[in-house]
């Protein structure tokens, strides 16, 4: 009689392979050619598909347990969130506008990153990294659907919620993410993982999610926190991916080494054009500070990125080519950049404001080295204006870099006194920009990026034909109600009534 | 040495766990900072299963961090008994 015999738990190396790489197969009826058509013109050579590791080695039956539980403990924080009218606990509703800007700009850039993730997880060889790539399709899926869930709550109550996705295809600013993403899944799939997974998620991820998570633990935003730490959960794969990605297609082929390098220069530069916008939210638009832009470049940009390419030199990488520059730029982008919220605010979907002389002398004592000498002076004369009764509006249109697509509003890096603009002239048209990390990047592809949809000459064309309220309708904008200055904003007098209310028996 | 880190939320999943990183390296510097817990070490950093079962006092699958983890840095090393991080340089 046969006895039944307890099977031996699988060890985590055994089910890996049992589990992953078991799964594939060597076609039969048709070349590895016809199957996988892109993995070659991008002149990658990969020898061995087998040598990628999982340094997880997480599985898709752990996979789907592991996310099961997260999406309980998400859900179960957003409904208590809603049940308890979690919306008045923030320190102010200043606080929204990083909100709105997060909803209009970075939920769809999650889901253009699980569009890019599934392709690319098809189009490689591999079985480890179509697994891997997998989850992150799936994962970045879940963020796009959890953010959009949980600050539909705030839609309930607050202006400038309402319209994310058609801002995501419309508004000026909200196109600074959206041609980052559609600038990688137009590339091929190995400039997509060293865009995405290395660049994006392994350099600069930390300085866009810990910083704004924990900025929304600081004023008192349990909703994004939840959605925040769930999303980070399956972030530290995604950097764990994008480390073992590069490790993998140097470890290859010599040949590889320079290709790499390029994409390391291109994306660093164009991540770190988008991640402006998070310097403008740590330093100005939290009411409650975690750490100033320049403290989180200093931890996570400076001792983080530094160990990393300490250790990749081993293989021949250098920093990014526009390191250097990037780190000049740290004690001026955030307030060159609010200054540019600020009189442009009649054409954003979220609020800008003056700072307070709290607020000034917090950037006094975190910029020692800038913000007195060169961007006070202009706030205490805006105040001057707006106080006057002749708030400084600019209606004039800005000038968009042609490549990273956010108006020319910073300085030369050793002159802040000097607007940086760059010009090249491509098949008779003259095209703009920002930095000479941007023109770079144009001048290596220039028929990739005289392509690119531009927010301001779209104002010209059809259907808005210059018309301010026309565009307003087009992107659906409210006028007097989602723009403009926080301190005569709805938002304000609404969540101060309500605050009211909730506080006291009247 | 460069440092390697790790952020886990700070909540009664993670207390043992970060109580156990501190036995396993004594040099680590543990940030707590509002719902999460940062913690430094110069070169590399363990987590060992083992030390994670004894204060818990239940069977631990190093899988389970997943759930609560916030961010990593350095290169990871992984089988059935610990988690390791570490830069080569």
């Amino acid at each position: 009689m046969d006895m039944k015999v307890a099977k031996k738990k699988l060890g985590l190396k055994e089910k890996y392979r049992t589990m992953t790489r078991d799964l594939g197969w060597e076609p039969s009826y048709h070349s590895k050619e016809a199957l996988f058509p892109y993995v070659g013109y991008e002149g990658i050579k990969i020898h061995d598909w087998d040598k990628w590791e999982d340094p997880f080695r997480l599985t898709m039956d752990a996979y789907w347990k592991y996310q099961a539980e997260k999406e309980r403990k998400f859900y179960a924080i957003i409904d208590a969130h809603a049940q308890n009218n979690g919306h008045l606990n923030l320190t102010d509703a200043r606080y929204l506008s990083a909100l709105k800007i997060f909803l209009q700009a970075i939920s769809p850039a999650e889901y253009a990153a699980h569009r890019g993730f599934a392709r690319v997880g098809r189009e490689f060889p591999g079985v480890g990294p179509q697994v891997a790539c997998q989850m992150q399709a799936i994962d970045e899926i879940r963020h796009a659907q959890t953010q959009i869930h949980a600050m539909s709550n705030y839609n309930r109550y607050y202006n400038g919620f309402h319209a994310f996705a058609d801002q995501r295809d419309r508004i000026w600013y909200t196109s600074v993410a959206r041609s980052f993403f559609d600038d990688s899944m137009s590339a091929g799939p190995f400039e997509f993982m060293i865009a995405i997974g290395f660049s994006f998620e392994y350099v600069l991820t930390n300085l866009l999610f810990v910083p704004f998570m924990s900025g929304a633990a600081y004023n008192g935003d349990m909703a994004t926190v939840t959605f925040g730490f769930s999303a980070q959960s399956d972030e530290a794969r995604h950097m764990t991916l994008g480390l073992e990605v590069i490790k993998f297609i140097l470890e290859q082929d010599p040949d590889n080494l320079p290709i790499v390098q390029a994409w390391i220069d291109k994306w660093f530069w164009r991540g770190f054009r988008v991640l402006g916008l998070v310097s403008t939210m740590m330093d100005y638009m939290l009411p409650k500070r975690v750490m100033s832009w320049r403290e989180a470049w200093e931890i996570y940009g400076v001792e983080n990125g530094g160990a990393l390419f300490k250790d990749l030199a081993r293989y021949g990488i250098k920093p990014p080519k526009d390191w250097d520059a990037a780190a000049k730029s740290i004690d001026h982008m955030s307030h060159q950049f609010m200054l540019g919220l600020y009189q442009w605010s009649f054409g954003t979907a979220f609020h800008a404001w003056i700072p307070s002389d709290d607020d000034m002398r917090w950037l006094s004592a975190k910029y020692p080295d800038s913000f007195d000498t060169y961007y006070r002076p202009r706030w205490e004369h805006i105040k001057k204006m707006a106080a006057a009764g002749t708030p400084f509006k600019n209606y004039g249109l800005a000038k968009l870099c042609q490549t990273c697509q956010l108006p020319c509003v910073f300085t030369e890096p050793d002159d802040p006194t000097l607007t940086c603009h760059r010009e090249t002239v491509y098949k008779e048209h003259k095209y703009h920009f920002c930095s000479d990390g941007c023109q770079h990047v144009f001048e290596n592809e220039p028929e990739k990026y005289i392509q690119a949809w531009l927010p301001m000459p779209q104002l010209f064309q059809d259907p808005v034909n210059g018309d301010l309220g026309e565009w307003m309708k087009w992107v659906s904008l409210l006028d007097g109600k989602d723009n403009g200055d926080y301190a005569s904003s709805e938002d304000k007098q609404n969540f101060e009534a309500w605050r009211g209310l909730a506080t006291t028996n009247q | 040495m460069s440092t390697v880190f790790i952020a886990l939320q700070a909540n009664e999943e993670t207390r043992p766990i970060i109580e156990a990183i501190e036995i396993d390296n004594p040099a680590a510097v543990v940030n707590r900072q509002p719902a999460m817990v940062k913690i430094d070490a110069e070169g590399s950093l363990v987590i060992r299963k083992a030390t994670i079962e004894e204060l818990l006092g239940r069977s631990f699958d190093l899988q389970e961090l997943h759930i609560n983890l916030i961010t990593l840095t350095g290169h990871v090393e992984e089988d059935d008994d610990s988690l390791t991080l570490s830069w080569n340089s």
